[in-house]
């Protein structure tokens, strides 16, 4: 998307002008972000409109901007966005541009260039040579890096809200509480994974360890045996229990179809680990047969990307394991390209985490029993998160409860 | 007693096309020119209005249409800044004779095409002004700022009404005469918006410039062959006056554009 600020002045209320300049930006295929309005006090006042146009190619947008001219419209002048080389490795100069996870621009002589790839709380290195700007982390900025400050020259475009009543995530816009009832949501969501696996965008899963503890894990087995699911992130602990539940029918020490501790339950996860770590990794282990079933298993089989990252508090880890934080976050950036649907399951400060890290376009669903948890995971995906309040094994239950139908539906 | 501005066609003639309406291969017939012409004079003066002639200029055939002169409201003059270089011109011969008169003259910059009374008429306690084909927008903005109006500024989609006066005339009591399908949608929507009482023109009448009138209180001057209109305006009482025009339409030009009221309005 290439963009012009441009400004109306004049009797545009009463002569229609605005209304019609808007329309000729749709009927274009194109957008605007209204900046500004003045409107005259007295019949005679004139008014005002600042209007940022975006269209999907140079092309398009110069077209249009000639087309609004003849109706009166100026093209605002835009300076190119300052650079500033980084002082040091891992320092941004002052006054930095901290990016949002938004699709954001940079001009530089006079041309837009994307930044790639949109995420939150970072800033923009612009690679003179190539012509490249890219969002970096503290730990990529390298001395002499070219570093966009200041906001002149950066546009940040806000993500459209639709009109449309049929799309869930921005029709709902908000948090379910515990109170509501779900069902009707869960059954545009089913609808929403449809539509996602036909339009070849790619599911994100975040799980937490709940996913286990509640006994949904055969769900999202289920899910991703289905072939909804094409990336899932995890922690150590998820994994862990997954493959305990597995092995030894509890999870944590709690036997899952009695929801009772196992006499010595709460060796059973050590003990995992430890086949695990023996195997060489958990696709060893699928491959000797010794893990059967479970999320894991399912990955494996399906062939279903999975990343495991860990933290402080984990035992193990797992092989495979990444432990240090900031390469896990470099592959999780990695991994994102293609996804449009992000699930957020019971995982609180791993959503948080992947959150951080998503493009403001990728639907985002949250579910957790914390009502705190998913209203900041909601918040920070302004226009395209849906909040549910609920333990996560009956929505999953339900969720694969609605696909079921509509599969049987479409065969 | 409403004053009028009009300049004699003795160098008239169709010598350059820079409308649908214009032929070099259709000529004028000075006689008709002429008659024509004089007959306008004439019906003007018998209607009470004040003439003034402005001399007319050799190698400005286009000067008769004096409606693109300019604009007046009470003393001063708004002079046009023609959109082609064949009429430009007419433009200082148009304004040391306005302000040989007196009135004071207010200059547009010079990037901004402006038609004069040909793209803006008073309807109502509105000015309307027309663009595209020879104003710009932007001017209107720059005459409203001038004359601290309201501007309603129309998109003009059809090339035959290349004028705002070739398609829409106020009436008295904010009513007006049209043809729709020179404007777009906004701009029909906006003319709906302030004019309270439209009479709509057929096609067929449209093109005979019916809608390029003068009026005279309840006397209108329009040219002949728009029987339609003439019976819907006569019993709105008004007195219709058909004069022959052919000779002028061969420029894209009838009664309005041969006349410029000396002011259009007293004050806005």
């Amino acid at each position: 998307m290439v963009s012009e600020t441009i400004q109306l002045r004049g009797h545009i209320i009463d002569s229609l002008t605005l209304p019609k300049v808007l329309d000729e930006i749709l009927t274009r295929g194109a957008n605007f972000t209204m900046l500004e309005v003045k409107i005259g006090q007295r019949r005679a006042d004139q008014s005002f409109a600042r209007i940022e146009v975006s269209a999907s190619t140079h092309e398009a947008l110069d077209d249009l901007v000639l087309r609004l001219r003849q109706h009166g419209a100026e093209v605002e002048d835009k300076g190119d966005a300052q650079l500033a080389p980084a002082p040091a490795d891992g320092i941004f100069p002052p006054d930095f541009f901290v990016t949002t996870n938004r699709q954001t621009f940079v001009r530089i002589d006079s041309k837009e260039y994307e930044v790639q790839p949109p995420i939150m709380d970072s800033g923009i290195a612009f690679d003179l040579a190539n012509k490249k700007a890219r969002t970096v982390k503290f730990a990529d900025v390298r001395k002499g890096m070219e570093i966009v400050v200041g906001h002149q020259g950066v546009r940040v475009v806000p993500v459209q809200r639709t009109t449309s009543r049929t799309d869930v995530f921005q029709f709902l816009n908000a948090n379910l509480s515990a109170e509501r009832p779900k069902g009707a949501v869960i059954r545009e969501i089913a609808r929403e994974f449809e539509t996602a696996r036909k339009e070849n965008g790619k599911l994100l899963v975040v799980a937490g360890a709940s996913v286990v503890h509640t006994g949904a894990a055969e769900y999202l087995e289920q899910l991703i045996n289905w072939g909804y699911v094409d990336l899932v992130f995890a922690g150590n602990a998820m994994a862990v229990y997954d493959i305990e539940s597995t092995l030894f029918g509890t999870a944590l020490g709690v036997n899952l179809e009695q929801g009772t501790l196992a006499d010595g339950g709460h060796q059973n996860h050590m003990r995992a680990i430890n086949i695990v770590r023996s195997a060489g990794g958990i696709a060893e282990l699928v491959k000797r047969g010794t893990l059967t079933r479970g999320i894991m298993h399912a990955c494996v089989k399906g062939g279903v990307e999975f990343l495991l990252t860990g933290s402080i508090r984990d035992d193990g880890p797992l092989p495979g394991v990444i432990t240090d934080s900031l390469e896990a976050q470099r592959v999780m950036r990695q991994k994102f390209k293609g996804v449009t649907l992000a699930l957020l399951l019971g995982a609180m400060l791993h959503s948080f985490a992947v959150a951080n890290l998503l493009p403001a376009s990728v639907r985002t669903l949250v579910v957790d029993i914390n009502p705190a948890a998913v209203a900041k995971l909601t918040n920070q995906q302004t226009f395209q998160a849906l909040g549910l309040v609920t333990d996560v094994e009956p929505f999953l239950r339900e969720l694969v409860h609605c696909l079921e139908q509509l599969r049987a539906k479409q065969k | 007693m409403r004053e009028l501005l009009l300049c004699a066609p003795d160098y008239y003639g169709i010598e350059y096309e820079i409308n649908p309406w214009m032929s070099r291969a259709r000529g004028a017939e000075t006689e008709l020119v002429k008659s024509q012409w004089q007959g306008l004079y004439k019906t003007l003066v018998a209607l009470g209005a004040k003439i003034d002639l402005v001399p007319p200029q050799p190698k400005l055939p286009d000067m008769v249409f004096t409606a693109n002169a300019g604009l007046t409201v009470g003393r001063q003059f708004i002079p046009s800044n023609f959109r082609h270089q064949e009429r430009a011109g007419e433009a200082p011969h148009f304004a040391r004779w306005m302000e040989s008169r007196g009135y004071e003259v207010l200059w547009l910059s010079n990037e901004l095409y402006f038609e004069g009374e040909g793209d803006a008429l008073f309807g109502g306690d509105a000015l309307f002004c027309g663009y595209k084909f020879r104003s710009d927008i932007q001017s209107h903005r720059a005459v409203a700022d001038m004359l601290g109006c309201l501007v309603i500024s129309i998109e003009l989609v059809d090339p035959r009404f290349y004028h705002l006066d070739t398609c829409f005339c106020p009436l008295p009591g904010n009513g007006a005469i049209w043809f729709p399908a020179a404007f777009e949608e906004y701009g029909q929507r906006a003319i709906r918006g302030h004019v309270s009482d439209l009479i709509d023109v057929e096609e067929e009448e449209a093109k005979t410039f019916c809608c390029n009138a003068v009026v005279l209180g309840r006397d209108i001057v329009l040219p002949e062959g728009a029987p339609n209109l003439v019976r819907t305006l006569e019993s709105r009482d008004y007195r219709c006056h058909q004069l022959p025009m052919s000779e002028f339409l061969k420029a894209g030009g009838a009664c309005k554009c041969l006349t410029m009221f000396l002011p259009q309005r007293e004050k806005v």
